[in-house]
């Protein structure tokens, strides 16, 4: 992890308004380990233990500076829980801090991804195995799609015909032509944020 | 790609790129993954980036693991520690950086504009990869019923959704998928 890129910026330590200020701030080894905790809870998504975690059970964060970093982690590239532990760690210790709750949310379930990753390679050719990995992988996508649809609902709802059409004009790139990302999003993004940034305009005049 | 360490580097260098295009989350990168890892590198079949998505589902931890067991299949131990550091670091950086500006200036339009510019295409690259995974784990009718029945049931229940894997797990094992 180079996080040095960074380092140029002064780090704000605890640049809390004084009236949301949380009881204590989380220490190194508490940091790792909630993210630890969080993360090892978390199979299908580890979101709504960290939900849990910081919110209720620790009282980090109240629920709206929970949901403000959450969106800010959403919206920018990258998996978002990851983010979201680096912005968390940063938050209350400085650069050492989200390097703790980066290494807590991924060092554990790395080492167990990659037990099974070794197991996969000595016995993935079993074919009981490989009938058992199927029946799981076709139920996982299934969860998938939901959680896809969940997603959309909202969208649908607002029946907006261009972020529809752009959604649809990704989609086709990316899953039926399978064109290489990154010249998909250097063309679609610009255009996305033109014309979000035109209708805009228009609204507010 | 012949030498262990131009794989590594190879690899750094793909899913460091990826880990900055992975608009809404890195299951939105999935397409992209298999596009590289099954269709220009070769490092595996379809069958078999499947079941390291099955594997991945059913481990703790954030999704984005799927990267690591893509690592190890390629490269051992290393692959997967240069796999994971590399999808997760440069967006991990960027997200410091950002969340360090965002504290100092405030009330700029444009965080509001570009995160409703990125939703559609978010969502328009999840899709995608649902599509891909669908066509990739879905093989038979029984297969796709399985998928369509376990996304109905996650959609309309409270279930667990461990108990669909499981049950997957099962069905797959008596050889009815």
């Amino acid at each position: 992890m180079p996080p040095d890129s960074a380092s140029a910026i002064p780090k704000p330590p605890d640049f809390h308004p004084p009236d949301v200020m949380t009881p204590e701030r989380p220490g190194l080894v508490e940091l790792f380990v909630a993210f630890a905790k969080m993360s090892l809870a978390g199979f299908g998504g580890v979101l709504v233990w960290a939900r849990r975690a910081i919110v209720d059970q620790h009282r980090w964060m109240t629920p709206d500076e929970f949901n403000e970093a959450f969106a800010l982690c959403h919206f920018l590239p990258g998996p978002n829980i990851v983010n979201l532990s680096v912005v968390f760690g940063a938050r209350f210790r400085g650069i050492p801090g989200s390097i703790a709750a980066f290494l807590g949310l991924v060092g554990p379930p790395v080492v167990i991804v990659t037990t099974l990753a070794a197991i996969y390679a000595q016995y993935g050719e079993i074919p009981a195995l490989q009938r058992t990995l199927t029946g799981v992988s076709c139920a996982a996508v299934g969860l998938f799609l939901a959680v896809i649809a969940r997603m959309m609902m909202p969208l649908l709802k607002k029946r907006d015909p261009v972020a529809l059409a752009l959604l649809a004009a990704v989609f086709a790139a990316i899953g039926l032509l399978r064109l290489p990302l990154v010249p998909v999003l250097l063309t679609a993004i610009p255009l996305s944020i033109v014309v979000t940034f035109i209708r805009r305009r228009k609204v507010a005049a | 790609m012949n030498s262990p360490t131009s794989i590594l580097f190879t690899m750094a260098w793909t899913f460091g790129l990826m880990s900055l295009l992975a608009i809404g989350g890195a299951n939105s990168t999935i397409p992209e993954m298999h596009r590289v890892a099954v269709e220009v590198r070769h490092w595996m079949s379809d069958a078999q980036f499947a079941d390291m998505f099955a594997i991945s589902q059913l481990s703790p931890g954030p999704n984005v693991l799927i990267v690591t067991l893509i690592g190890y299949h390629v490269a051992g131990i290393a692959g997967a520690l240069v796999a994971t550091f590399a999808m997760c670091g440069p967006s991990a950086v960027l997200a410091y950086c950002v969340s360090n500006m965002l504290t100092r200036s405030t009330h700029s339009i444009w965080p509001a504009i570009l995160q409703a510019a990125l939703v559609p295409i978010s969502i328009g690259l999840m899709c995608a990869s649902g599509f891909i995974l669908a066509l990739t784990a879905d093989r038979t009718l029984i297969a796709a019923a399985l998928t369509i029945g376990a996304a109905a049931l996650a959609l309309t229940t409270r279930l667990n959704p461990l108990w669909m894997l499981v049950v997957g797990g099962v069905l797959g094992f008596a050889g009815v998928v």
